[in-house]
């Protein structure tokens, strides 16, 4: 039977402004379908985000979402967090808000390894504001910014995230859509701060400056590039080379932040 | 066959639509074409209820409803 999304969706919001072709939107699925498998509660779940295109999600979303500043989305998720340690608080966001301008808070907010889940769709570029180069473009890929090319290496998100402390992190890529509801259903339920990057296509300022006739495409090499991690064990660094592991990448159980914080607050003598 | 085969209803929204073709490309079977600038059913026959355009559809413009 065909999923009943609209129960999850804000009445009167679709179509929604996401650009023919962008991933967004299948990931947007992915996480209504994580939600509905996790019975989530709407009152008891936050979605937050920054600004971006990416960000522009929780306001589909029929539950208690917050549209905050640039980049700040994890400062203020634990805020949200902090107050209301029951509720399930998912940040969304994309790779320029989550590692360029946000990149301090997500840094922090993998080492405090607070109960939340970070989903950032990384399509390489900023969308919104008119095709700027973002710390997770490719060396030698062509931005607004950079007409002749990226100088700069790329931001690893996942390795980012484990470097800095998250105690879950897996990726997954929109064209793999089966897996992404899986992967978020995963993170959702570990206990610790999650990193779900899912890597995404941008017809419009991407796929375009960097000759992809299409959004097939696009979604066609996110297809030659994912390799799971289970089947790269068996391959060679030489055949490795170019690819991108998805899956969970990294799980370890590791104190919680809010309880910790009970914890002191216990030691000071505070629920006295 | 003596059984008729079922088959499903394929719902499309056609305001939702944007044209992006992914759910043409990825049907396994092309059940699926561009008429203008929205997608609609060719050959409903075809169609093996593998859900991968409603999976794919990143407007929610496509619902396979098959028992």
């Amino acid at each position: 039977m065909a999923f009943d999304y609209e129960k999850f969706i804000r009445p009167g919001k679709l179509p929604h402004i996401w650009c023919p072709g962008c991933g967004h939107g299948i990931v947007m699925k992915g996480l209504i379908r994580a939600m509905d498998t996790l019975n989530l509660v709407k009152e008891e779940t936050a979605i937050v985000s920054g600004i971006g295109c990416a960000s522009r999600l929780p306001g589909y979303i029929d539950c208690c979402t917050l549209h905050t500043a640039h980049g700040r989305a994890a400062a203020f998720a634990t805020g949200v967090k902090m107050a209301k340690p029951e509720m399930n608080v998912i940040l969304v966001g994309g790779d320029g808000d989550g590692t360029a301008i946000g990149g301090n808070h997500f840094i922090h907010a993998c080492r405090r390894n607070i109960n939340m889940t970070y989903i950032i769709l990384n399509n390489y570029i900023y969308g919104m504001t008119g095709g700027q180069f973002s710390p997770c473009t490719p060396t030698g890929h062509k931005a607004s910014t950079t007409p002749y090319g990226n100088p700069d290496p790329g931001f690893d998100i996942a390795k980012l995230a484990i470097g800095a402390g998250a105690s879950f992190v897996a990726r997954g890529t929109a064209f793999h859509a089966n897996q992404i509801d899986k992967l978020i259903t995963e993170a959702i339920q570990h206990k610790g701060f999650s990193v779900v990057e899912i890597l995404d296509d941008c017809p419009t300022t991407y796929g375009r400056r960097n000759k992809y006739k299409s959004v097939i495409e696009m979604m066609n090499r996110l297809k030659e590039v994912a390799v799971p991690v289970k089947a790269a064990e068996k391959m060679t660094a030489e055949q490795l080379q170019g690819k991108v592991l998805t899956g969970v990448l990294h799980k370890v159980e590791r104190p919680e932040y809010c309880e910790e914080y009970a914890k002191v607050i216990e030691r000071a003598g505070g629920n006295k | 066959m003596s059984e008729e085969k079922k088959l499903p209803r394929i719902e499309i929204i056609e305001k939702y639509c944007k044209g992006c073709h992914i759910c043409v490309e990825f049907c396994p079977t092309k059940v699926l074409e561009m008429k203008g600038f929205v997608v609609s059913v060719k050959d409903l026959d075809k169609c093996i209820k593998c859900m991968q355009c409603e999976l794919r559809c990143p407007d929610f413009a496509i619902k396979v409803h098959a028992e």
